[in-house]
């Protein structure tokens, strides 16, 4: 089968597979956020924290154990980390630095992950498994939590309580991502991918050197990696190291589960809003820009579009993995980028100005198509109850979403949502920029080192943690101005949600008239998919204008 | 008792310190040492990184790429450009010179003069070192990967290099050739990735070729004796 064929091939059974998971696990993840049963190991849970899992939280309240297990786990990371040396499977590995920590810590308490650091020269296994990977799963969590408060919104009527945040947290770790990850670890070690407890391994090389090949529990981690969208990697080369992704199988596989719980979640919103069509209608919209994104990027690499050095190798290879090649790695860049995982498969920096400037943009959406685990839902109907609102002014009458009036209040929330990413990414971009030494920090000269910076500031605004790998970012202007950002960037727009969670289940729902504009046609998809572009497009093009689009046109 | 005295902000974080240490406890303990469990009872050579022996001793994993140069002139010099075996095939161009203990890519972007520049050397001296015109030099041998670990080359950048290994280790082309196509290894199910051949690997088999004695047991003893 030739490249084109098995390319293609590959993308239509990663989109049947998608497909194929889309009811049974968006219901599962509808009847977890809405049953009154708690399973046994859950009340122990519960009793060990001191939590009552039986009472529903007002949405301040809701905020509150947000912002205090966020905290919490943010402190108990960085004392991990600063201590490393102290505790088992250290591996002789030294305390991480202080910046360097704060850095970690946010980035993976924030869903981030972005790493200034080398896995394999910095962390020993404990901190690995039962530090880093703890938060893969639980940030994973808080992010599902929250889309939760914002359905619960929409199908509460009259009331100020938008759910339980221990409940959602322990149940979504417990009932979803862990069973899951468990399996895939399991399939992922059968195909290739470490699990131990071994230090590096000397041998002696084939030809008379030595060699000395990593351990550690990798598998385990790789799984939930992918499943809950963080994308932080066992080792530096992420998901194109081969002992984290040895083959195109596995490669699949990790596609498959980076994307699999971010398509799904349309289908819990409209099992909980009680119109499933509302949920196809979202994911029509995802499925859309998705796709459109992979054409692109794909086809940018494989013509080598205004890249010299493309050119004189003959193909787009550099950074590239042999066993992958451009259709396994541009699929694997777009999904990381399009959600919030930020786990690469291949060096982003080296593609071309259309591909690698696609990967920023896809991140500038707003990681909506699908996004990450649940912030991506939020982020795509906060950007609907826009659409909604844009046409309510186009006819002169108050916009309703799904029963429920999007008044003064509720954009308000909206509004600011939308504005503080943008703010952080271009305000620290500019920052960064007006500082020699920070410049400085670029690899590549020219427009593309400004792609860097501009790369850097997306990704950590946009908790995506991927990198145009080049910039040297583990200093401490960076480590600190980028961890600030990670943080805001994560908190901030969950706080505009669960407000307007709250400001939206108050309200008595209004009955639908002949009025009342259809979310579920293909009108609506429309809509918001040009929504979504002009909002995105209007905001970010003077950026992308001296970075991917001044490279690409020189 | 002392729990009601305690400030609620306080009793809030100490709740949630609690409930991520209860998490920990599953999902960072449990759930990894059942995973290794299972993987080290079932699945152990993968587990432990796909081990190539020779001998009963371990000299290569099949997934970690490895270097193929000659013995360095100036060991203590880290500029020393290390030089190709013309004995082995040679694996990609890679950022961090086969060390695990570094993995990553040269990250140099598409426009960037010194890729470009870094491109056509690597090409000019490929073309020498095998024998064939520049322009048929295959892309991932003049490309770093993304890992800088990758055990993978192209068929095509492996039968290149068949004419000059079999020079330099007094075998017949056809011979080596054969190595090269049992190597082979297609798509995964038939579609996804890249064809590739593994360095690695190949190299182990042609190891063994062009030194059939040290295999066998007798000529073990043999060497022993004397």
């Amino acid at each position: 089968m030739g490249d084109t064929a098995a390319g293609w091939l590959q993308a239509a059974v990663l989109v049947a597979a998608l497909a194929l998971s889309h009811r049974p696990l968006g219901g599962a993840l509808a009847h977890v956020l809405t049953t009154d049963r708690h399973w046994r190991i859950e009340r122990l849970v519960y009793r060990a924290g001191g939590v009552n899992g039986d009472a529903d939280q007002r949405w301040p309240a809701y905020l509150r154990s947000l912002l205090a297990f966020s905290f919490m786990s943010t402190l108990f990371l960085y004392a991990f980390l600063r201590l490393q040396d102290h505790l088992l499977l250290s591996l002789g590995r030294k305390p991480v630095p202080a910046d360097l920590a704060f850095n970690t810590a946010a980035s993976f308490v924030t869903n981030t992950n972005w790493q200034a650091y080398a896995g394999e020269a910095t962390m020993g296994h404990l901190v690995q498994m039962a530090g880093l990977a703890v938060q893969n799963f639980v940030s994973a969590a808080v992010g599902i939590a929250v889309v939760a408060t914002l359905i619960r919104g929409f199908t509460r009527k009259r009331t100020d309580r938008v759910g339980n945040f221990w409940v959602d947290l322990t149940r979504l770790v417990l009932r979803v991502l862990l069973p899951i990850s468990f399996v895939f670890a399991v399939v992922l070690v059968a195909a290739g991918v470490i699990q131990n407890f071994h230090g590096a391994h000397a041998v002696a090389t084939l030809a008379g050197g030595r060699q000395n090949l990593p351990g550690g529990p990798v598998a385990s981690q790789e799984t939930i990696k992918l499943l809950g969208t963080n994308g932080g990697g066992f080792f530096s080369a992420n998901s194109a190291h081969p002992f984290e992704n040895p083959s195109g199988l596995t490669n699949l596989i990790e596609i498959y589960l980076l994307l699999v719980i971010p398509f799904s979640l349309p289908r819990t919103f409209g099992a909980m809003v009680g119109d499933v069509r509302q949920g196809y209608a979202v994911v029509t919209v995802m499925v859309l820009l998705w796709a459109a994104s992979v054409v692109l990027v794909t086809a940018n690499e494989l013509y080598r579009v205004s890249s010299p050095a493309g050119h004189a190798a003959g193909a787009m290879a550099e950074g590239k993995e042999t066993r992958f090649g451009i259709w396994s790695s541009a699929l694997f860049a777009v999904s990381t980028t399009l959600t919030s995982c930020g786990a690469v498969n291949s060096a982003h920096d080296s593609y071309t100005p259309g591909g690698g400037g696609m990967t920023i943009f896809n991140m500038m959406l707003g990681e909506i198509a699908p996004g990450g685990t649940g912030s991506g839902l939020y982020g795509i109907l906060i950007l609907a109850v826009v659409a909604v609102f844009v046409a309510g002014l186009m006819v002169g009458r108050t916009p309703e979403y799904l029963g429920k009036k999007l008044r003064g209040q509720e954009m308000r929330y909206a509004s600011l949502y939308i504005l503080t990413t943008p703010a952080l990414v271009l305000v620290g971009a500019g920052l960064a920029m007006a500082f020699p030494g920070e410049r400085a920090a670029m690899l590549n000269p020219g427009p593309h080192g400004f792609s860097e910076v501009l790369y850097a500031l997306t990704s950590a605004a946009n908790n995506n943690g991927s990198a145009f790998a080049g910039l040297s970012a583990d200093t401490v202007w960076y480590n600190t101005g980028l961890g600030v950002v990670m943080l805001l960037g994560r908190f901030l727009p969950m706080v505009f949600v669960l407000a307007l969670a709250g400001s939206l289940a108050g309200q008595q729902p209004v009955p639908v008239t002949a009025g009342t504009l259809p979310t579920h046609r293909p009108q609506f998809i429309g809509l918001l998919t040009g929504v979504i572009l002009i909002v995105v497009g209007l905001t970010y093009f003077p950026a992308l204008a001296l970075g991917p689009l001044a490279e690409g046109l020189r | 008792m002392a729990r009601t005295t305690l400030p609620t902000a306080l009793r809030h974080h100490l709740a949630a310190l609690r409930m991520l240490l209860a998490l920990t406890v599953i999902t960072g303990v449990g759930y990894p040492l059942l995973v290794t469990g299972i993987a080290q009872a079932g699945l152990s050579e993968q587990a432990n990184g796909s081990l190539l022996t020779t001998h009963g001793t371990a000299v290569a994993s099949r997934l970690i790429g490895q270097n193929f140069a000659l013995p360095a002139r100036h060991p203590g010099d880290p500029h020393e450009v290390p030089r190709p075996d013309p004995g082995w095939f040679q694996p990609r161009p890679s950022a961090g010179g086969y060390d695990p203990g570094n993995s990553g890519a040269s990250n140099l972007g598409p426009t960037n003069p010194l890729l470009t520049a870094t491109v056509r050397a690597r090409r000019a001296a490929l073309a020498a070192f095998d024998g064939v015109p520049p322009a048929a030099v295959p892309a991932d041998a003049v490309t770093g990967s993304g890992s800088g670990l990758d055990p993978a080359i192209s068929p095509a950048y492996a039968y290149q290099q068949v004419r000059r290994v079999a020079r330099a280790r007094r075998l017949t082309p056809a011979r080596v050739r054969r190595l090269v196509t049992r190597q082979l290894h297609g798509r995964d199910l038939g579609f996804l990735g890249q064809p590739y051949v593994n360095v690695v690997e190949l190299n182990q088999a042609l190891a063994e070729e062009a030194r059939p004695g040290p295999r066998r047991p007798q000529a073990r003893t043999g060497l022993t004796d004397s």
